[in-house]
Formats: C-alpha cells, sequence, structure tokens
C-alpha cells in the first residue's frame, strides 16, 4: 500500500459502467440480447475528441490498467508501467479508456452474470467469443463515449490481436495500431498449451461441467493448476533461472512432494492467488478466443490480404526471448504489412523476461514506446 | 555517419520522384527523411541499433529493425523501386549475398562505400600499415569494416554476378569531384556512390 500516490501515477480511478440494449450478433452464431461494460478511462478527453486511445487487455487482464482504486490497494492497474503522466502512454496528452471485455469476470457480462433467459448466471453456457466479437463490442463502446476515431488501438499479446483485428475490421476508426508481444494467430504449441489448461480445469471434480457457482464450489485446483502452466509459458528459461535457480527453500533435500524448490512454492502461490480473482469459465473462454483468432482466415490464410483494408500506421514490438509469442510471429505480422504496402514500424526489444516482458519497465521498450507515441500524439509520420 | 549528408544530393539526384525506396543500414533516417521531403518517397529503414531506431521513429521514419547479416528474405521480389545502403556494404557479413538480394527486392540498387583503393590506403600498406583515413577512421582492431574492397573489386564483382552498373561516381569525403578522380577513380576517388540493376 502506498502512503502516497507516485507522482506518476494517474492516482485514484473509478470504474465505469455502459449498459448496452441493443443485441449483438456474436460469430458463434448466437446473440448477447443485452450486456454490459465494465471500464476505466484516464486523462482527458481533449475538445475535438482525437486524443483517445483504447487499450485492450490479455489473457487475464481488466479494465484496471492503471492508478489504484483506493489508497489501501497493494498494487496498481496491470500496466502502470506504460500509462500514466510521463509514461509511454502519457495521460498529460491521451485520454485512455481500457474495458473489461465480454466474457470477463470483473465487472463485463461473462459467465458470473446473470443470463435474462433463465434468471442464473450463464456459466457454461455463455456463448464463446471471438477477438472479433469484442472488437464489435469495443466499437460500439466507442460510440457511447463519442469517441469517432482512436488516436491509438494499443495492446500487448491477446491485446495486440484486438489492436489488429481494429485495424481490420474498422478501418477509418483508428489512426495507429500499436501491437505488442503478439502474433497473427497460434500455434499448434500455443493451443496445446491452452488445451492442457482447459483440461486441468475441467477435471477438477469442482468443476461440475461449469456450474460450479450452483454447488457453490470453485474448480480450484484446475483453475491454479491452469496459472501455473500460464506462468511458465509468460516466462523464459533466463528468467526463471535468474530468479529461482535451483534454490530450496529449507536449504536441504527432504524427499517428498512438498515444496522444497523456490520455483514450486511461486508457482503454487501464483495459481491459489488466482483463484480467488479470476473465474474459470472465463479462462476458458479467453482461452477459446486465443486459439479461434485468425484475421488472415477470412481472406485465403493471406495475412497481407486481411490488412490491406487497414489504413492505420502499425508500431510492432517484441522481445527477444518471449517463446510464446517469439519475434518471429512479430515478424509475419510485419511482412504482411510490408507486403501490403502499410506504414509499419518494428522493434525487437532485448529483454530476458520472456513474454511478460510487455509488462515490464525496460528501458529500449519504454523509450521505443514513448517514440512512437509521441508521432501518435502529434499526428506526423 | 558523418560521410552521409554530402551523398544525399547525389542520391536524391538518382531517385525518381514517389518512388518506394528500402534502405538498409538506416541509422536515425536522415537519408530517408531527407528523401520523402525532396523525392515524396514512401518506404522503410532497416536498423539493427535499438538507440538509432529511437531516433528514426522520432524523425518519423518507417524503422523496421533487421538484422542485415540474416537477409532480405522477408522482402517480396521486385517490392521497391530502390534499395539503398550508404556506408555499410563493407560491414556486413556477407556483401555479396546482399547485393545480390537488394537487386532482387529492388528494380534498382543504390550502394556507396569507401574505396580502399585510394592513393592514401595504398600509401599506408605501402608504409606496413592497415590504413586510417578519413572514410576509414578505424584502427584494425576495431573497425566495424570487414569486407573492404577497391572500385575494381566491386565493379569485378558486378561483372560476375551480372549486375549491370547503370552510374558511378567517385568523390571526396566533402563530395567533392575532380579531374583527376573522373581519370583514375580507383587511386583518386574517397567514397563510391553507384546505381545498379540486373542485368
Amino acid at each position: 500500500m502506498p502512503d502516497t500516490l507516485p507522482p506518476d501515477s494517474v492516482g485514484l480511478v473509478t470504474p465505469q459502467k455502459m449498459v448496452f440494449d441493443e443485441p449483438l450478433a456474436l460469430d458463434c452464431g448466437r446473440t448477447l440480447p443485452s450486456y454490459e461494460l465494465v471500464y476505466e478511462t484516464y486523462g482527458e478527453l481533449n475538445a475535438d475528441r482525437s486524443n483517445a486511445v483504447l487499450i485492450c487487455h490479455a489473457l487475464s487482464g481488466n479494465h484496471h490498467a492503471a492508478g489504484y482504486h483506493s489508497l489501501e490497494d497493494r498494487k496498481p492497474g496491470w500496466w502502470e508501467t506504460c500509462i500514466g503522466p510521463g509514461k509511454p502512454i502519457d495521460t498529460d496528452h491521451f485520454h485512455v479508456v481500457c474495458l473489461n471485455n465480454l466474457g470477463g469476470c470483473h465487472g463485463s457480462t461473462g459467465p458470473m452474470s446473470i443470463n435474462p433467459e433463465t434468471g442464473k448466471p450463464y456459466g457454461p453456457d455463455f456463448p464463446i467469443v471471438t477477438v472479433r466479437d469484442w472488437v464489435r463490442s469495443q466499437a460500439r463502446l466507442a460510440e457511447r463515449l463519442g469517441i469517432e476515431q482512436w488516436a491509438a488501438v494499443i495492446g500487448g499479446s491477446l491485446g495486440g490481436m484486438q489492436a489488429l483485428q481494429w485495424a481490420i475490421d474498422f478501418p477509418e476508426r483508428l489512426r495507429h495500431a500499436v501491437v505488442i508481444a503478439a502474433a497473427p494467430k497460434l500455434s499448434a504449441q500455443n493451443i496445446g498449451f491452452n488445451e492442457v489448461a482447459r483440461q486441468a480445469i475441467m477435471s477438477d471434480p469442482d468443476f461440475h461441467d461449469g456450474h460450479y457457482y450452483e454447488h457453490h464450489t470453485i474448480p480450484r485446483r484446475g483453475l491454479a493448476l491452469a496459472r501455473m502452466l500460464g506462468h511458465i509459458t509468460y516466462l523464459s528459461d533466463e528468467a526463471m533461472r535468474a530468479k529461482f535457480g535451483r534454490e530450496l527453500r529449507e536449504g536441504k533435500l527432504s524427499f517428498g512432494f512438498d515444496v522444497e524448490f523456490q520455483v514450486e512454492s511461486y508457482l503454487r502461490y501464483q495459481g491459489q492467488s488466482f483463484v480467488e480473482k479470476f473465474d474459470a469459465n472465463t479462462y476458458l473462454l479467453m482461452t477459446k478466443a486465443l486459439d479461434y483468432f485468425d484475421p488472415a482466415a477470412d481472406y485465403d490464410n493471406d495475412l497481407a490480404r486481411a490488412v490491406d483494408r487497414a489504413r492505420a500506421e502499425f508500431m510492432i514490438m517484441s522481445f527477444t526471448s518471449d517463446w510464446r509469442f517469439a519475434p518471429s510471429r512479430s515478424r509475419e505480422i510485419v511482412k504482411a504489412l510490408v507486403d501490403s504496402r502499410k506504414p509499419v514500424s518494428y522493434a525487437e526489444i532485448e529483454a530476458h523476461h520472456g513474454h511478460d516482458a510487455f509488462l515490464m519497465p525496460i528501458p529500449d521498450y519504454l523509450a521505443t514506446f514513448s517514440a512512437y507515441m509521441t508521432r501518435v500524439r502529434e499526428g506526423r509520420p | 555517419m558523418n560521410t552521409l549528408r554530402p551523398e544525399l544530393r547525389t542520391i536524391a539526384d538518382w531517385i525518381a520522384p514517389g518512388s518506394r525506396v528500402l534502405d538498409l543500414g538506416c541509422g536515425e533516417g536522415t537519408l530517408l527523411a531527407h528523401l520523402r521531403q525532396t523525392r515524396q518517397v514512401d518506404g522503410y529503414g532497416l536498423e539493427i541499433d535499438p538507440a538509432k531506431i529511437v531516433r528514426a521513429i522520432d524523425n518519423g521514419i518507417n524503422v523496421i529493425q533487421s538484422d542485415l547479416d540474416v537477409g532480405l528474405a522477408e522482402f517480396a521480389d521486385a517490392s521497391f523501386d530502390y534499395v539503398i545502403m550508404t556506408q555499410t556494404l563493407q560491414a556486413v557479413h556477407y556483401p555479396d549475398r546482399l547485393l545480390e538480394d537488394m537487386l532482387r527486392v529492388g528494380r534498382e540498387g543504390i550502394i556507396t562505400f569507401p574505396n580502399f583503393g585510394h592513393w592514401r590506403c595504398r600509401l599506408q600498406l605501402l608504409g606496413g600499415h592497415m590504413p586510417v583515413t578519413a572514410s576509414l577512421p578505424h584502427t584494425w582492431y576495431n573497425t566495424p569494416n570487414i569486407h573492404l574492397c577497391t572500385l575494381r573489386d566491386f565493379e569485378e564483382l558486378c561483372a560476375e554476378k551480372d549486375f549491370h552498373i547503370l552510374e558511378r561516381t567517385v568523390a571526396d569525403q566533402q563530395h567533392r569531384s575532380s579531374l583527376p578522380m573522373r581519370l583514375w577513380p580507383n587511386l583518386m576517388g574517397e567514397v563510391a556512390l553507384y546505381r545498379l540493376r540486373r542485368a
């Protein structure tokens, strides 16, 4: 808990909620009759409404990207490193909007919400949502907020995929897309990891086919396992070695299956604390949205054709030690953009943190990001 | 890149307005910014140094972090009007392969490099030392320049690879030309500028 809020933080923030009564047709063929989106904003919207940027969150993220909800908060929002006065996404200049995506578990309509048709929580009956569905719902939020065109749509990982989809689906409604540590679609290995995570959740006896709310249980073991697995893929071998090595908690081997190595302790802690703040059904949905993301699929699997519609300028960034969405995956996006003659810059940031690097204060990363956002702000190439 | 500025005018003169340009080793993007202003070109710079990439972004350049030693495999055939490489040929691992790649990706290639056949270099070698000159300011143990060549060497490679030399200019550091340079370019030229295409 900070005694005083750091000067480069957006400070105390309050989430807001927008109710949508018009139905939303989803890629899966189903329709959400109505829904709510919870979001936060930081920084002033200027008079001509031209300085708004949209932040899209990743798998386990939410609308709370920066600042603190109260002075009792132990941690600020998930992208405090990059959002705030004087930071790359400078709230002295930009009006930042970040929402919790549909299917989420932090206030927007999702599996934990009440299904108006049954009067009970959606649970596993919540429709599977895609990146395209999210972008459509975000576009509606933009309309309601009076933002005709984003200065930039920005995201890391799954968030970067949303930024790319925005540029394809609503070409006139954003000037820049900043796509960080993303991929144009998941590899078999990526999908494999997601499937193991889903199996961990679904095979937990407390899962009850997704109806665990009614049984007043949580598939704790499954969700914790899914998170532990995820965490390994977010870190690089080098980062784990640097952080934990083979350090033992008690200093010696105990010849048992309890926690012995520090890394085991860390992963168990991460898994268990995740269970308290995240919903298993949402986790399943988010991994499916990742698996299904493939904007080239509608264009004969030709990503260059898919991005041909885009009118935005692009900034693509990747991190050398990211093996979940390795630099080569970002370069696929860059190649498609070059092939279709789009304005694009690309930086491959030297970092040992693995996929999580996009959340870290890495000087080269922040400098590159800041330089690009200055360009966004000044509206030049 | 103190040799870049004087070269700008010649290179700009060679570029048709509105062209699509790829600049290999673009540094802070000085050349591309100049070409955009004077020739309304569109295109990208490739650079490997993170600090220069930040400066290039500052300068409004579309810069793509790339290692030229890996080649230009990501760029489609004939996707640019010009592929330019100033004062970098001598610092790459595979200059011959990169030249081929440049002329695959670009309709034309523009290359500049320090001439190792310049009389000052020859004189220093005659005196038993690796040359250190204004165009080649590094000592042998810390130089990034690992593939130095003379005009004659370069033109031999072009002949071997079937590259057609469309234009050649030699100049001194201040980018002045002179009669002796025109008469004995390989002896008197400090900097060589070539415009090439595949025959």
